[in-house]
């Protein structure tokens, strides 16, 4: 486009006076948004008197950086943009001219290099350049390593589109081993090795899987029912207090545990269907976030039961099936089994198997039960519930089945979590939980476990991420906590997605009723001679 | 032509909405092998006459008996299991799932017992849908979508078809389409049909028998070619009409 006319006035403007324009506006927005936020500062002096810091300096810096950004935009980005075609399917995020002009071969080795070579100076970098510039460099590594990976997607993604769901179980399956025997490498021990993978297994990997577990089980309830549940955390609280409190009193063991306290969610998740039967939409949403409060408040409140906020400790470990346990002072302790050495590793390692099974099991329900009647009946009543009743569905136990079916995943999840922690408290299921988990499976694409699966990676992958970024401190003084802004993160890419991808990173759906159907359509039309 | 058994029977049925009294006291019947049909202005009752059938809004006096049982209080779905179908005012497609899904869906209460051959005859009925097997309900043309209602009615090989303003919003020639199957599905497999329309030269056409509502009560009933003749009906539904 050479000429745009604008809206405003009826002149043509070129696109350079367009730009020139809406950069003045943008300054002019940014200055008005920052002048209190960044323009003035409050603070103390000693004799606790109000002192008011002016900053016009930076207050200056943000708003000519606004400006500029959005002239650089209007003028060149859009045009730009309008030219690529966006649509590119292949790399699904970059336009293919610009992807292969971004990955290129010399480059990739230079990473390569650069990466390995960081990594493996990396104990002697600091006594070599001093604490600070070591801190940037251990910062372009981890650049590095992101544009390796990403050349190594670019590279092979016909392939990966292909084989997508294979190669995610099997990266996930490999990842603890692979992370004990990079960092063994890497400091040429193995029991180092076994310490420094308790962080990548335990706050990457675990973590991460069972908000994807979570996610998933809501996922039945929104993504496929249609039922706006805001309060899915009181059924993680319902799992992980059942364990808490079995396994501390009775002494029971995980594995009976565990399905007894997804029944035990299931049936609070028919408890709460009941009364909110006939409401959809909003009012459903206020109600089972009514729900979910409820649950921490009893949680908190019936002491004798619950302990209160002081929570319950002690929570037994999760046994090796009963043939190993991973307590150090029993005797069949599994490094005493094996004739290993002791380390903290195993338990988490085998946590993560346990977890990784047990989101495979969800996905696997969800997928199956798509396809029976009953999952057809979940999504066609999210369409359309009047339609539903008049076919001789019974929404009824439609509903309570979405319910309990949810709640179960979300009372395993919550047993996991309690095993895990060996500690529970009513501070974890707070409502900011269900916000995070119910984003998640909107960020994801509503009832796509893919979809659901890489959004819980980002988000709570991405959270963690920002506990590693100390260099930071370096730049914004030793007060920063980069992890404070995880909030400002999470809402950041939901805005983000929402413009980019409204439904979701998977926003289509997958058909049930496709290959019998497909195979005789395709017959027909041969015979019609159409194909 | 006309079979001697009664298969719906609605005695003065009296609906409300809140306070409203929306039909009052509607006689009805349909008989085995009929195409009945109901005509009137907007807002007589006719639609809330079809969703009293299936029980929601429920009727609050009268009673409706389908084959020789009383359904006036039973729940919806159990409505539905008795085999009635009903192609609902607006269609109601399922819009994100595919017109596959939507007629398997249809088949809900056979658990798709019959589904291959079932299948098959609603596309030998509507072959558009055949060319859009794989597409979204959501996508189809709003024919399309009717045809697609009204497959995924016969899904559940229903004894009664209800289809409710099956000409709402179609071009003629598509109403003429619509209106020539459930002609076909009546003459060749004796099909029981009761439809609502507004389309009162169409339908009256199309029906053995039909009545007229007026503000929620049944005003006059005769054969189809008896209204068409009527001046009353003509002077109220045909003439400077849509036909």
């Amino acid at each position: 486009m050479a000429v745009t006319v604008s809206p405003e006035r009826d002149t043509v403007a070129t696109p350079m006076q367009r730009a020139l324009r809406e950069a003045l506006y943008a300054g002019a927005i940014s200055f008005g948004l920052f002048v209190l936020f960044i323009g003035l500062k409050t603070g103390q002096n000693i004799s606790n008197e109000l002192v008011l810091t002016t900053r016009w300096g930076l207050l200056a810096a943000v708003v000519i950086a606004t400006a500029v950004g959005r002239f650089l935009y209007v003028a060149y980005g859009q045009p730009f943009l309008a030219n690529q075609k966006i649509t590119d399917v292949a790399t699904g995020l970059l336009p293919a001219s610009v992807a292969s002009r971004f990955f290129q071969l010399p480059a990739f080795i230079v990473a390569i290099i650069a990466a390995v070579l960081l990594f493996v100076f990396n104990s002697s970098l600091a006594g070599w350049v001093g604490a600070e510039p070591a801190g940037y460099l251990q910062f372009l590594r981890a650049l590095a390593v992101i544009y390796v990976l990403a050349c190594v997607i670019y590279y092979f993604r016909a392939f990966i589109h292909a084989n997508f769901t294979k190669l995610g179980i099997a990266a996930l399956m490999l990842y603890p081993i692979l992370v004990v025997a990079v960092l063994s490498l890497s400091a040429w021990s193995i029991a180092s090795g076994l310490q420094g993978s308790l962080k990548w297994v335990d706050n990457f990997g675990i973590q991460i899987l069972i908000y994807v577990m979570l996610a998933w089980g809501l996922n039945i309830v929104v993504g496929l029912a249609g039922l706006l549940d805001l309060g899915y955390v009181a059924f993680y609280a319902i799992g992980a207090y059942a364990y808490a409190l079995l396994g501390t009193q009775y002494g029971l063991s995980f594995w009976i545990l565990l399905p007894a306290a997804g029944a035990m969610a299931a049936f609070w998740g028919v408890l709460l269907g009941f009364p909110v039967l006939r409401l959809r939409g909003d009012y459903l949403a206020i109600v089972t976030l009514a729900f979910g409060e409820i649950i921490r408040l009893v949680l908190i409140n019936w002491r004798e039961v619950t302990n209160g906020s002081a929570g319950i400790s002690g929570i037994p470990k999760v046994s090796f099936f009963g043939l190993m346990s991973f307590n150090v002072s029993d005797p069949n302790y599994i490094a005493k089994v094996l004739g290993i050495a002791q380390s903290g590793a195993y338990y988490k390692i085998f946590l993560y198997y346990l977890i990784l099974g047990l989101c495979l099991l969800t996905a696997f329900v969800t997928i199956r039960l798509r396809r029976l009647p009953v999952g057809r009946a979940w999504e066609a009543l999210r369409e359309d519930e009047i339609a539903c009743r008049s076919l001789g569905i019974n929404t009824t136990t439609t509903k309570l089945t979405a319910f309990a079916t949810g709640a179960m995943f979300g009372g395993f999840a919550g047993s996991f979590f309690a095993a895990r922690q060996g500690f529970v408290s009513p501070e974890s299921f707070v409502f900011l939980e269900s916000a995070i988990i119910l984003a998640i499976v909107v960020l994801g694409g509503m009832g796509s476990l893919v979809g659901i699966a890489v959004a819980a990676m980002v988000m709570i992958g991405g959270t963690e991420a920002l506990r590693e970024l100390d260099f930071l401190k370096q730049i914004f003084g030793p007060d920063f906590t980069p992890e404070l802004y995880r909030m400002l993160l999470f809402g950041m890419a939901m805005v983000i997605v929402m413009l980019w991808k409204p439904r979701g990173f998977v926003g289509s759906r997958e058909p049930t009723a496709f290959l019998k159907v497909r195979r005789a359509v395709s017959g027909s039309f041969t015979k019609e001679g159409h194909g | 032509m006309m079979a001697a058994t009664t298969l719906l029977d609605i005695k003065g049925v009296q609906t409300y909405y809140g306070n409203i009294r929306a039909l009052n006291g509607v006689d009805v019947t349909v008989k085995q092998g009929e195409i009945v049909a109901l005509i009137g202005a907007n807002g007589a009752g006719k639609s809330t006459l079809m969703m009293t059938i299936f029980g929601a809004p429920r009727a609050r006096a009268g009673t409706i008996t389908f084959a020789g049982t009383d359904i006036t209080q039973m729940p919806t779905h159990e409505i539905a299991r008795m085999r009635i179908a009903q192609s609902p005012e607006g269609r109601r497609i399922f819009p994100r799932m595919t017109v596959m899904e939507n007629l398997q869906m249809g088949a809900s209460l056979d658990n798709l017992k019959h589904y291959d051959e079932d299948v098959e005859k609603v596309f030998t009925l509507f072959p558009r849908l055949k060319e859009r097997i794989a597409q979204r309900g959501g996508t189809l043309s709003g024919g399309e979508q009717q045809m697609l209602s009204i497959g995924r009615a016969l899904m559940a090989r229903p004894k009664l078809l209800l289809l409710d303003e099956p000409s709402l919003g179609l071009a003629p020639l598509i109403v003429k389409q619509i209106f020539d199957a459930i002609r076909e599905l009546n003459r060749t497999q004796g099909l029981t049909v009761f439809l609502v329309e507004q389309n009162a030269f169409g339908a009256l056409k199309l029906a053995t028998r039909g009545y007229v509502m007026v503000n929620g009560n049944v005003t006059m009933s005769g054969t189809g070619k008896e209204l068409l003749a009527n001046p009353e009906v003509r002077a109220a539904y045909l003439e400077g009409g849509h036909h």
